[in-house]
């Protein structure tokens, strides 16, 4: 391309040397990126690497089945506390799911209202507190009036931990749906509840899952909240109105302890725990895509 | 906020070409007629030999406005002014292919005995160059008012035609040596009207530009 | 007449945006409905079927009848008008269901449940619309597989559906390539056997190859409504013709 002023005093050079220098810049900036991204990426890959190097060794079959041996006892497992982490989210979930999604749609239906915005604001506010609040607070509120730690309050604490993701992302997935569809729905004679539920929320529904699943994952991993709560059990338990245990809890109670062997199963409990997050984000994606097929081409 | 269009351009280059084209047929009548009158045959041999010209400047416009209604798709009064520029051309061009006949009429007329006076022709050539010129202006100027009373004249012609072919016809029945050059000019007479005919044509398409009526075959063309 | 409009303003808050609008469509013909943007020939579509409801703080005030029936009186049933009188989009709006389920949305949100019934009137809308053909082996696909033209004939035949009587047109090709266009546009001159069609469009030249009258509009005014031919070859009002000749816009 010529240049759009007159060449004048030798700046044929001067535009070579600008260009060679503008190389150089970008080259530095792009190896300045790549660092970034090694040193971003580089404490996940230690995590993986130590979980996978000093758990995957310590699974076995008792760690699945058997309940956690007494002090000086070699052996056993977490089995009791895999289920009850498993019970746990699924008690989360059943109180977060409805009631986020229902707020959400009332956040993207009545947008620009106070009460919206008051509510908004809300989850704002609760997303940002420590997860430790949340337990202490279940714990006020749950554990407590009945003086009996349980699945239900942990449950509640993670729901609650969960649910301002929930209402967040079901708004934000709402709001990204066309609005051509709502029109559509309308000008066929929907009713505006009608056209959320049979369209417009329908549409959105494959990222909404993806929120609650991410979430789900995010208080899979959570101990603070369960310490209060849900507590821990040595036992099998499916008891909601009983302590439960959970990976994390186990995980926290093992690593803390001076045994060998507990620390052991503590490594094999991490190792889960990552695992069942790694694939709670697997089937978020594959869900996402068979119900995708219905939204794209 | 108006827009300068293409169009308009377009619309100026075609206007030029047609009226450089509708000056070179009102010479070519009016040479006929000097001719007719004069007997100059040096003018006959002019007109026959610019008629080329006049026939290339046909298809030139014709090309263009072609062209014009296959990018611009002409509506409302553009629409109407590329339809009347498709129909006055060929009236145009049948003007100047008449005054040539005219002029080779004239060339015939020369070898044989010369008929005086030649009673109505003068006027009724006359009355059609006007008309000519009249229906010429009336297109440059989109005066439906002038167009009118053109188509209203035509009448006129048509009656002087008609007197001119009785006045020859004595001419016949007197002295059968007259009929050869009493019918080149009864010929003559037909072609003048023609040419009125012509200017009639191009008026009702002025009508049509200005107003957007179609006057055409109607029985009163107010 | 079918639809007939007297006197009808259009606000936003405190925007007037259409001033006195008299209008009448007669049935079962093409009314086009043709202007500059923001002129407000697309908030006069929107006002037949109520659309524009939706906006918070928009009120139409003056007559529209629909079949002599004044749609604004109070106590007017949206939901029925809606559905005799169907709209169709300039961006094609399938739902991300397959092709089979948009077509019956408006039969099932109306209550029908027969089988043998949804499955016939899917497939007479959408032969209707000019689309059985294609889609006839794929009918429980996803209808955003649809290529641009197939969806927007898809949105049609979903229209159509429901049986309305009158069809409303919001730009319906112009986000779609010619062949496309050609396609609705052949369409369009089809279905104004059985249907009253109003479509507004930019282009001028769709106007004049798909209507029987034309509407033109222009900063919230209707300007002149003539037939289609008058609009465009011997329109009455000077800003008409700038229009349609280009010198404005």
């Amino acid at each position: 391309m010529k240049s759009p002023r007159p060449a004048q005093r030798g700046e044929g050079p001067e535009i070579m040397s600008y260009a060679t220098r503008r190389k150089i810049v970008s080259r530095i900036a792009e190896v300045l990126c790549g660092v970034c991204i090694l040193l971003a990426l580089l404490p996940l890959a230690l995590i993986l690497f130590y979980v996978i190097k000093e758990g995957a060794g310590a699974l076995n079959l008792a760690f699945f089945t058997h309940t956690p041996k007494p002090v000086g006892e070699l052996g056993g497992g977490m089995g009791n506390a895999i289920v009850g982490t498993l019970i746990l989210i699924g008690l989360a979930a059943l109180f977060a799911v409805p009631i986020g999604c229902i707020a959400g749609i009332h956040l993207s239906e009545y947008q620009g209202t106070r009460f919206g915005s008051a509510v908004r604001f809300a989850a704002d506010v609760l997303n940002g507190v420590p997860s430790i609040v949340i337990g202490i607070f279940a714990y006020g509120l749950v554990v407590l009036p009945v003086k009996r730690f349980s699945a239900i309050a942990g449950g509640g604490a993670l729901g609650l931990l969960m649910l301002p993701i929930v209402v967040r992302t079901t708004e934000e997935l709402l709001r990204l749906v066309p609005p051509g569809m709502r029109e559509g729905a309308l000008a066929l004679g929907a009713t505006r509840s009608r056209a959320v539920f049979t369209v417009i929320f329908p549409a959105a529904l494959p990222g909404i899952l993806t929120g609650i699943l991410v979430a789900l994952a995010r208080v899979a991993g959570e101990t603070a909240p369960l310490l209060f709560t849900s507590f821990n059990n040595q036992y099998w338990s499916t008891n909601i109105t009983q302590p439960m245990a959970s990976l994390t809890v186990q995980v926290f109670t093992y690593a803390n302890s001076p045994y060998e062997d507990w620390i052991r199963q503590a490594w094999a409990g991490a190792f889960l725990l990552v695992m069942i997050i790694l694939a709670l984000s697997i089937v978020a994606r594959l869900a996402v895509r068979r119900l995708e097929r219905m939204n794209r081409a | 906020m108006h827009v300068q269009r293409h169009f308009d351009r377009d619309i100026e280059e075609i206007k030029a070409v047609l009226l450089r084209m509708g000056a070179m047929v009102e010479e070519a009548m009016q040479q006929s007629i000097r001719a007719l009158l004069d007997g100059d045959l040096a003018v006959a041999e002019q007109v026959i030999a610019n008629d080329d010209r006049i026939d290339q400047m046909e298809i030139q416009i014709d090309q263009h406005v072609i062209e014009l209604i296959a990018k611009m798709q002409p509506a409302a009064g553009d629409l109407r002014f590329v339809a009347t520029v498709m129909k006055i051309t060929p009236e145009l061009e049948r003007i100047a292919d008449l005054a040539q006949d005219v002029c080779e009429r004239v060339i015939e007329l020369s070898h044989e005995p010369a008929i005086k006076p030649m009673t109505y022709l003068p006027r009724l050539a006359e009355d059609a160059q006007k008309m000519v010129r009249d229906a010429l202006d009336a297109f440059v100027r989109g005066d439906a008012e002038l167009a009118r009373k053109v188509i209203r004249n035509d009448d006129v012609v048509d009656q002087l035609t008609e007197e001119s072919f009785r006045a020859l016809l004595t001419y016949m029945l007197e002295n059968p040596r007259n009929i050869s050059p009493a019918i080149r000019l009864t010929f003559i007479g037909k072609y003048f009207e023609r040419m009125a005919d012509g200017a009639t044509n191009i008026c009702e398409m002025v009508v049509y530009l200005v107003e957007g009526r179609m006057i055409k075959h109607s029985a009163d063309p107010s | 007449m079918k639809i007939h409009v007297r006197d009808f303003d259009f606000y936003y808050g405190d925007t007037k945006v259409l001033h006195g609008i008299n209008l009448d469509v007669p049935e079962r013909q093409v009314t086009a409905l043709i202007g500059p943007s923001g002129c407000g020939k697309s908030t006069f579509i929107r006002s037949i079927n109520r659309m524009n409801d939706v906006i918070p703080e928009a009120r139409g005030e003056g007559l529209i009848e629909v079949d002599g029936k004044n749609i604004y009186a109070p106590g007017t049933d949206v939901v029925a008008l809606r559905r005799r009188v169907g709209m169709v989009f300039q961006k094609s709006n399938p739902f991300p269901k397959s092709i089979f389920d948009n077509v019956a949305y408006g039969l099932r949100i109306g209550g029908v449940r027969n089988k043998r019934e949804l499955a016939d009137t899917v497939e007479r809308s959408l032969q209707r619309a000019a689309l059985w053909k294609e889609v006839k082996d794929r009918l429980h696909d996803s209808a955003m597989a649809l290529s641009g033209g197939q969806q927007q004939r898809l949105c049609i035949a979903r229209a159509l559906a429901v049986d309305p009587e009158i069809l409303l047109m919001d730009e319906p090709a112009s986000a779609l390539d010619p062949i496309a266009t050609t396609k609705i546009e052949e369409l369009i001159s089809e279905l104004k056997e059985s249907y009253t069609i109003v479509i507004v469009t930019h282009n001028m030249q769709q106007a004049a190859r798909v209507s029987d009258r034309t509407a033109f509009f222009m900063m919230g005014r209707l300007v002149e409504y003539d037939d289609t031919n008058t609009i465009f070859i011997n329109p009455k009002e000077k800003m008409t013709e700038d229009y349609v000749t280009g010198r404005f816009g």
